[in-house]
C-alpha cells in the first residue's frame, strides 16, 4: 500500500496538470471566439449594405432608402488630421525629452502623468474639451473634436517615441557627437532618424486607436448631417454616425450602421497592419 | 542670432540661462527648450483638465456635498442630483467584467507564454490583441443587435428557469435584455486583451531558472506554473487586472448602448442600470439647466478621481515588478 500511494498521487498530479493545461487551451479558444463572431457578423451584415453610394452619398432623411456616409468619412479624416497635427509634434517632442533625460526628476513625473493621461476615460476628455473649447464660444466644432482626440493621442505617441529612441544604441549618438555634431543635430538627424520607423509605427497605432473613438466627439465635433470641412462648424465622424444610426429605431439606418462599422473596422485594421509592416521591414530580422 | 534675453517669457529665460546649458550653442538651447516645453505640456494638460472639470462641477458639489455620491435621487425637474446609482452601476459592471475576464485572460496568457507551440503563439496573440483594436462603438452595435437579444431570449430564461435561479436576488426580475449583465459581459470582452497582454509580458519576464528549478524538483507543468511562475509574477498580474479595471470603469459607448440607462440601484443583474460614463454620454447633450450640467460634470469629476486612483495603483504595481527585475 505504501508502495502504491505515491505512484497514484503522481498519476493524480499529472492528470490535474493535464486538465489545467487543457483549461488554458480552452481559455484561448474562448477568448478568440467573440472576435471571430464579431468579425463574421460585421462582414455579413456590413457587406450587404455596402455599395458605391455608401462612399459617395450623403445621409438621407428617415423614410428614404439608400444614402451614404461620405460626410462622416471626410469628417473622420479631418479630425484625425487635426489630432495628428497637434498630437504628433507634442508627443514626439515629449518622447525625445523622456529618452534623453532617462532618470531626471521631471522625466519621471512626465512619464508617470503621461501614463495617467493615457488611462483617463475618453468621456472625461470629452467633457473637458467641451468645457474648455466649446462652452466659451457656444459652438461645437471640428477643431474642438480634433483637439480632444489629440489629448488622447499625445500620451500614446510620447511613450512610443521614448521606447523607440531608447533602442537606438548610444554608440551612434556618441559617434555623431565625436564628429562635432551639435546635440540638437545629433538628436534630430541621427537618433530620431534611426528610430523613425518605430516612431511611425507608434504614430499609426495611436491614429488607429483614436480613429474609432466616439465619446470624446459627442460634445465637441457633435456630428453633422451635411457636408462640412469647416474647422469652426460641427462635423460628422464615422463612429458618431454609427452610434446615432445604431440607437435609432429604423431598420434602414441599422444596416447603414453595420456598413459604417465594417468600414471603420477595416480602416482601423489597415492602419494597424501598416504599422506592423513598417517596423517589420526595418527591425524584422533578428527577434520576434 | 536671436538674443535669449529678448524673450519676454520668464520661464524661457531661466531655462535658457540654466547652468547646464552654459556654453551650449543656440541650436542646442532652442532644441532643449522646445523638447522641455513639449514634455511639460503633459503635466500642464492634466492639471488644466482636472481644473476645468472641477470648476464646472463645483456648483453641484457645493450644493449637494457628500449627498451627491450617497443619494439615489436624480430629478432634473426638481433640481435634486445624487449619483449613487451611477457609481454603483460603474463599480458593479466593472467588477462583473473582471470576474469573467480575469480567469480567461490569465488562462490565455499562460497558454501563450508557456504551452503554445511557437507557430500558434503569434497568431493567437495577434487575435487576442485585435480585441483591443475594435472600436467601442462597434462593440456597442454588436451588443445591441446580438448580445442583448441573445440574453433576452436564451441566456436569461436559461438562468432563471432551467437553473431555477430566478428567485435569487441576483437573477430576479423580468428579462428585458439591456441590463447590468449585458454591460458586464461586453466589458469583459473589452478588457480581456489588456489583462492578458500585461500578464503575458510579466510571465515572459519570469526567469527560466525559476521554471527549471521547479521542474527539477519533480513538479508537473501545472505545479511549476502555480508554484514557481505565478507567485513570481503575481504583482505584475495584479497590475494588469487593475489596468483592466481602469479601462472598464471609464468605458462609455458600448456600455451606454447595452446597459439600459436606468437611474436605479437594483441587486439583480437582469435589471437595467447606469454607469457614470453612460450617464454623461446620455444626458449631457440634453442638459438644459446649469445645475443639471454641473451635476453631470460632477459625475465626470468623480469618475476622473476614481480612475486616477486606480491607474496610479496599477502603474505602481507594474513599476514595482520592473524594478524587481532590474535588481
Amino acid at each position: 500500500m505504501s508502495a502504491r500511494a505515491p505512484r497514484r498521487s503522481v498519476r493524480v498530479r499529472r492528470a490535474r496538470s493535464a486538465v489545467m493545461v487543457g483549461l488554458t487551451v480552452a481559455a484561448a479558444v474562448l477568448a478568440t471566439l467573440p472576435l471571430i463572431f464579431i468579425l463574421a457578423l460585421l462582414i455579413k451584415q456590413g457587406a450587404s449594405s455596402l455599395n458605391w453610394a455608401f462612399f459617395t452619398g450623403m445621409p438621407k432623411p428617415v423614410g428614404e432608402t439608400g444614402g451614404g456616409m461620405a460626410n462622416a468619412m471626410a469628417g473622420t479624416a479631418m479630425l484625425i488630421g487635426i489630432a495628428a497635427a497637434i498630437g504628433l509634434p507634442v508627443g514626439i517632442g515629449a518622447g525625445l525629452y523622456l529618452a534623453e533625460h532617462r532618470n531626471g526628476r521631471l522625466a519621471w513625473v512626465v512619464r508617470f502623468l503621461s501614463d495617467v493621461l493615457n488611462g483617463l476615460p475618453s468621456i472625461v476628455v470629452g467633457i473637458f474639451a467641451w468645457q474648455f473649447l466649446v462652452r466659451p464660444v457656444k459652438q461645437f466644432s471640428a477643431l474642438a473634436g480634433g483637439i480632444a482626440l489629440a489629448v488622447m493621442m499625445i500620451p500614446l505617441v510620447t511613450r512610443a517615441t521614448e521606447e523607440m529612441i531608447k533602442l537606438v544604441p548610444d554608440s551612434l549618438r556618441e559617434a555623431a557627437l565625436a564628429l562635432g555634431y551639435p546635440r540638437w543635430r545629433t538628436s534630430l538627424t541621427v537618433v530620431l532618424r534611426t528610430a523613425l520607423p518605430g516612431i511611425v509605427t507608434g504614430a499609426l497605432v495611436a491614429i488607429a486607436r483614436i480613429a474609432g473613438e466616439t465619446a470624446p466627439l459627442l460634445f465637441t465635433a457633435f456630428g453633422n448631417q451635411f457636408w462640412s470641412t469647416s474647422l469652426t462648424q460641427p462635423i460628422s465622424a464615422l463612429p458618431l454616425q454609427i452610434f446615432s444610426y445604431a440607437i435609432s429605431p429604423y431598420e434602414e439606418w441599422h444596416s447603414l450602421a453595420w456598413a459604417g462599422a465594417l468600414v471603420l473596422l477595416a480602416l482601423v485594421l489597415v492602419i494597424s497592419l501598416i504599422a506592423r509592416f513598417v517596423t517589420r521591414s526595418r527591425f524584422g530580422h533578428g527577434h520576434d | 542670432m536671436a538674443d535669449p534675453s529678448a524673450t519676454p517669457d520668464f520661464f524661457l529665460r531661466t531655462l535658457l540661462a540654466s547652468p547646464s546649458l552654459h556654453g551650449a550653442s543656440i541650436g542646442d538651447r532652442i532644441y532643449r527648450v522646445t523638447t522641455t516645453a513639449f514634455a511639460l505640456s503633459i503635466p500642464l494638460l492634466l492639471v488644466l483638465l482636472a481644473i476645468e472639470v472641477m470648476v464646472a462641477a463645483w456648483p453641484a458639489l457645493r450644493q449637494f456635498h457628500f449627498g451627491f455620491v450617497t443619494s439615489t435621487e436624480w430629478n432634473v425637474v426638481d433640481g435634486v442630483f445624487g449619483a449613487a446609482p451611477a457609481i454603483y452601476g460603474t463599480i458593479v459592471s466593472s467588477v462583473l467584467a473582471l470576474l469573467i475576464a480575469t480567469p480567461l485572460a490569465i488562462g490565455v496568457a499562460i497558454f501563450l507564454a508557456e504551452f503554445a507551440p511557437p507557430w500558434l503563439r503569434q497568431p493567437v496573440a495577434f487575435l487576442v490583441d485585435l480585441l483591443a483594436a475594435i472600436p467601442s462603438v462597434v462593440y456597442g452595435l454588436w451588443g445591441v443587435f446580438v448580445l442583448v437579444p441573445f440574453l433576452r431570449e436564451k441566456l436569461m430564461p436559461f438562468i432563471a428557469d432551467r437553473l431555477h435561479l430566478g428567485d435569487t436576488p441576483l437573477f430576479s426580475g423580468p428579462a428585458y435584455g439591456p441590463s447590468m449583465l449585458a454591460a458586464g459581459l461586453i466589458l469583459a470582452i473589452m478588457v480581456l486583451p489588456y489583462i492578458s497582454s500585461v500578464t503575458r509580458e510579466v510571465l515572459m519576464a519570469v526567469p527560466r531558472s525559476q521554471r527549471e528549478a521547479a521542474l527539477a524538483l519533480g513538479a508537473t507543468r501545472w505545479e511549476m506554473i502555480w508554484g514557481a511562475v505565478l507567485p513570481y509574477a503575481s504583482s505584475g498580474v495584479m497590475g494588469g487586472i487593475i489596468l483592466g479595471l481602469g479601462r472598464a470603469l471609464g468605458e462609455t459607448m458600448a456600455v451606454t448602448m447595452v446597459i439600459g440607462n436606468r437611474h436605479e440601484i437594483s441587486a439583480s443583474l437582469f435589471s437595467p442600470g447606469y454607469t457614470m460614463a453612460s450617464q454623461i454620454a446620455n444626458e449631457f447633450a440634453e442638459a438644459t439647466n446649469d445645475l443639471h450640467l454641473s451635476a453631470l460634470m460632477a459625475v465626470g469629476a468623480v469618475l476622473l478621481f476614481i480612475t486616477l486612483l486606480v491607474n496610479m495603483l496599477a502603474r505602481w504595481l507594474v513599476w514595482r515588478v520592473q524594478r524587481q527585475e532590474r535588481a
